[in-house]
């Protein structure tokens, strides 16, 4: 049996410890908001935090996320990221980032982990945080507006 | 105050019945033109609760809107929604019409039925060629306006005044001197019971209120927070996921599987023999994968496709000596060549293309009782219920299509043979319909399996005069034809021309007198089909390097040069003069950076493009800034054209600079986002500026002219740059 964590929720699997944290999350648990796009850690669909960090699920063994907290994108609400998460879902929705959106997941989730290291990010910031996401509508325009829109508003909050 | 009151009816042309609805109201639209006696429409719908028309109409109706008691307007959208924006173009059209508020407005994918929810320019349903807002901008408008016209006769009579006097604004029916207002909601039930009238008066544009606005996208919420739902994510009971051993060659077949292994794989259900491959099911994916790695397959490939880019490459070039058929001939340009006081030639290669579309190719079947349910980011639902249908043995009606979200197509889900729908159908007949089968391709299937576009091969000769004006011209396109053997053939191939494969080059817009354009069209057993816009994915490059090449042998401004070759394109003029003018056209740039411009009408939408980069010591190159300029008639929604040309751009970058699908004896050498690489945050131009013709013109779609335009307008930039001219996508520059 493997033992998870996600979204502060314990879960008890009988699956393959070697099946990707991915497809536990899917198909196992049944949160499909974490998506499947190339299975080798190219595209960054399938970006979930594990212990705060931004990590893509598909080629993490599930055996390696026993004991660490898992949080996909349901799960942002209870997280401790919820504050990032929300500028950055707000900025996402108020600057109509997407198109196809079976990407943004991935994008929101390496976005908030980005928000979180660095609350300041420049255009080299977030290319180099974000050139692991493949967006095949190339919403990157976008994104880049996003993230900078997200972190205007974090800012506003903090000297609020 | 508002002026377009619903007046005039006239009963003798559209509009027709009525469809009782428990919970509201829901209109039938007659289409002129298709006034016959229905036959009764499988009822098919994706949402709770089912509406329940009256099959003692007499006429069939179209029904795009409902409007519940709780004042939700339910628009129905009978296009797929890929990311082009459909859900929120098509009700903007529908919920300006109405007066509704785009607040109460609810969108919903519509089921699979012909007779309803056909694309008017096909007469079949399907999305593609960027016509989803063209073919249906008066038919959504007619929707829009009946609805108000019901609603406000209800009005009418319960308030015992004249409808001429009620107005409409943003879901509120009002009438003025007697003080009565209500919502839609209130009058829906009222309204239910109104006899559609048969002909609406549609407002004068500048009346349009969300026409022409910046309203929020209607899947924005789901997108964001990831409730919506995409083919991948569908979970049925006792579901199969079904992972499909494919040839490795195309051509090639099973000679013989050994299913040992995989059977031992915890999880696995089924392996089955299907005619292109074998299908591993399991309870999951992980587990199929699992079991399909460990399949034993030996592959019957004596009369497989074994040929190499190169080989192919070289074949071309052979049959590019041989006159082709013709696609165009103006004047003598053959003969004109021979006079002219300059003549330039070039040839062009173009490599094959995956789609590669962020979710990777996917389709839920169950087989039920009644026929068989789908559930799939559907592009073609009458294609795909013909085809379907064909290979289980039931009627085309008897499948019901739900169309989810689709992540990405860029054509592929459009397959002209329906392929992999019908291979999700074929394992769920090969399992005896025991379970609802998911069947999910892995990235490396979705890149090896073919329907690429095609490989091109293009050689242009053009001539000057004396005085630097081209008096000739004359291209030859060498590659397969994506419509020869489909449903497309009869209207898209004439007189041997695959117009598809011209388009761009036939109808190049230059005033050039003497013009000719040929083409050849090898059959190769490689798979081939539309590719995000299309011909134009090769034409545009072709003839926009070249006649960037003609005016700098001119001696002329690349920009003048084109200006006086279109004094007689005011279209393709203005979003010239637009680009160039935003980008500053002429104005210096520092050492090493270059700018260049091209221009390029498809799909009856007109793209200008400005490139500026720069090149650095590594010979690598940054795309710094791209100027676009655009007319796609009226804009329903400026934000959402204003996207399509920022990711159609970057579309057509990745193939500008860096994807390519290359065969070695056949063998595809890409597999996944590694080698057949794509663009990335860190290659989109920074600064992206969209800037869009005002027009009162019918709209055209936006969909796919953004992605032709960059790649020469990044050519002519780099030739500005170094020198170096580019005949080969993608593009190298030389060490």
């Amino acid at each position: 049996m493997i033992k998870l964590t996600i979204n502060k929720q314990p879960y008890e699997l009988d699956v393959d410890s070697d099946m990707p944290l991915l497809w536990a999350i899917r198909d196992a648990i049944g949160l499909t908001g974490t998506k499947y796009g190339c299975g080798m850690a190219l595209c960054g669909s399938c970006t979930v935090h594990m212990d705060g960090e931004a990590i893509r699920s598909c080629v993490t063994p599930v055996s390696s996320a026993q004991g660490k907290d898992i949080t996909t994108i349901e799960g942002l609400d209870s997280s401790p990221e919820k504050n990032v998460a929300e500028a950055v879902q707000d900025a996402w929705v108020k600057l109509d980032v997407v198109q196809c959106g079976y990407c943004q997941s991935g994008q929101i989730m390496s976005a908030i982990h980005l928000l979180n290291k660095n609350p300041n990010p420049n255009d080299e910031d977030i290319n180099n945080a974000m050139s692991g996401n493949i967006c095949r509508c190339n919403t990157y325009v976008r994104i880049r507006a996003a993230i900078k829109e997200a972190a205007r508003s974090l800012n506003e909050t903090v000297t609020a | 105050m508002q002026k377009d009151q619903v007046i005039n009816i006239s009963r003798r042309r559209f509009l027709v019945g009525t469809a009782s609805v428990g919970a509201g109201l829901t209109l039938g639209v007659y289409l002129p033109g298709c006034g016959r006696k229905p036959e009764t429409p499988i009822e098919q719908t994706t949402t709770m609760e089912p509406e329940s028309t009256d099959p003692s109409v007499d006429l069939q109706f179209n029904a795009f809107v409902r409007v519940s008691p709780n004042n939700e307007v339910t628009i129905v959208i009978k296009h797929l929604e890929m990311g082009q924006g459909t859900y929120t173009g098509l009700a903007t059209i529908v919920a300006d019409e109405m007066d509704a508020s785009w607040d109460q407005v609810e969108v919903e994918s519509a089921p699979a039925n012909a007779q309803l929810y056909k694309n008017l320019f096909w007469g079949a349903q399907g999305t593609g060629g960027s016509t989803a807002i063209a073919n249906s901008f008066t038919q959504m408008r007619k929707a829009g306006a009946s609805a108000k016209y019901m609603l406000v006769s209800a009005a009418a009579k319960k308030w015992n005044v004249a409808m001429e006097e009620i107005t409409v604004d943003s879901g509120v029916v009002q009438h003025a001197a007697s003080n009565n207002q209500a919502t839609f909601g209130e009058l829906a039930e009222l309204a239910a019971q109104e006899t559609v009238p048969e002909e609406v008066f549609l407002k004068d544009p500048e009346d349009f209120r969300l026409i022409g606005t910046v309203l929020p996208r209607k899947d924005s919420m789901d997108k964001v927070y990831a409730t919506g739902v995409f083919t991948q994510d569908i979970q049925l009971p006792d579901m199969l996921t079904a992972v499909v051993a494919h040839p490795p060659l195309f051509g090639a077949t099973v000679k013989s599987f050994d299913a040992t292994k995989t059977k031992a794989v915890k999880g696995v259900t089924d392996v089955v023999q299907i005619p292109n491959g074998i299908a591993v099911l399991a309870k999951d994916f992980w587990s199929a994968k699992k079991g399909r790695d460990a399949l034993q397959v030996e592959w019957e490939e004596s009369n497989a496709f074994k040929l190499s880019s190169a080989e192919i490459l070289a074949q071309y070039k052979e049959t590019a000596k041989q006159a082709g058929a013709v696609a165009r001939a103006d004047g003598d340009a053959v003969g004109t060549l021979k006079t002219a006081a300059k003549t330039l030639t070039a040839s062009y290669e173009f490599p094959y293309l995956a789609h590669a579309s962020m979710e990777p190719l996917n389709c839920v079947v169950q087989i039920t009782q009644q026929g068989c349910e789908i559930w799939n980011g559907c592009q073609s639902q009458t294609a795909d219920q013909f085809a379907v249908a064909n290979t289980l043995g039931i009627k085309p009606e008897q499948v019901k299509i739900n169309t989810l979200y689709a992540g990405g197509s860029f054509g592929r889900r459009a397959n002209p043979h329906q392929d992999y729908v019908v291979e999700a159908a074929t394992i769920a007949k090969a399992i005896n319909g025991k379970a609802p089968v998911k069947m999910v391709w892995t990235r490396e299937d979705d890149t090896r399996a073919g329907y690429y576009r095609p490989f091109y091969y293009h050689e242009i000769k053009a001539g000057l005069d004396k005085d630097g004006n081209p008096i000739a011209w004359h291209h030859r396109i060498v590659g397969q034809s994506i419509m020869t053997g489909t449903a497309n053939e009869p209207g898209m191939v004439k007189n041997g021309v695959d117009v598809s494969s011209v388009e761009g080059a036939e109808n190049l817009p230059y005033a050039i007198p003497n013009m000719y354009v040929d083409l050849h069209s090898p059959k190769l057993p490689v798979p081939v089909q539309w590719w995000r816009s299309v011909g134009s994915t090769h034409t545009a490059f072709s003839t926009e390097t070249f006649i960037d090449e003609l005016a700098v042998a001119a001696g002329k401004d690349p920009m003048g040069f084109r200006r006086v070759l279109l004094k007689d394109q005011p279209r393709h003029l203005e979003v010239l003069n637009l680009a160039a003018e935003k980008a500053g056209w002429g104005s210096p740039l520092g050492d090493k950076r270059g700018r260049g411009i091209a221009v390029h009408k498809s799909f009856n939408t007109y793209v200008a493009q400005v490139a500026e980069v720069t090149v650095h010591d590594d010979k690598s190159f940054t795309v710094d800034r791209v100027v676009i300029a655009v007319d796609s008639g009226i804009s329903i929604n400026p934000d959402i054209v204003r996207a399509q040309m920022e990711g159609g751009m970057g579309y057509g970058l990745a193939a500008a600079i860096s994807s390519e699908i290359t065969l070695e004896q056949g063998v595809v050498q890409q597999s996944n986002f590694h080698d057949y690489t794509v663009l990335r945050i860190n290659h989109m131009p920074l600064q992206v500026e969209v800037h869009i013709v005002k027009s009162d013109q019918p709209p055209t779609g936006v969909g796919e002219p953004g992605t032709p335009v960059i790649a020469p307008a990044v050519a002519n930039a780099l030739f500005q740059a170094t020198g170096q001219r580019f005949y080969k996508l993608p593009m190298k520059l030389a060490v």
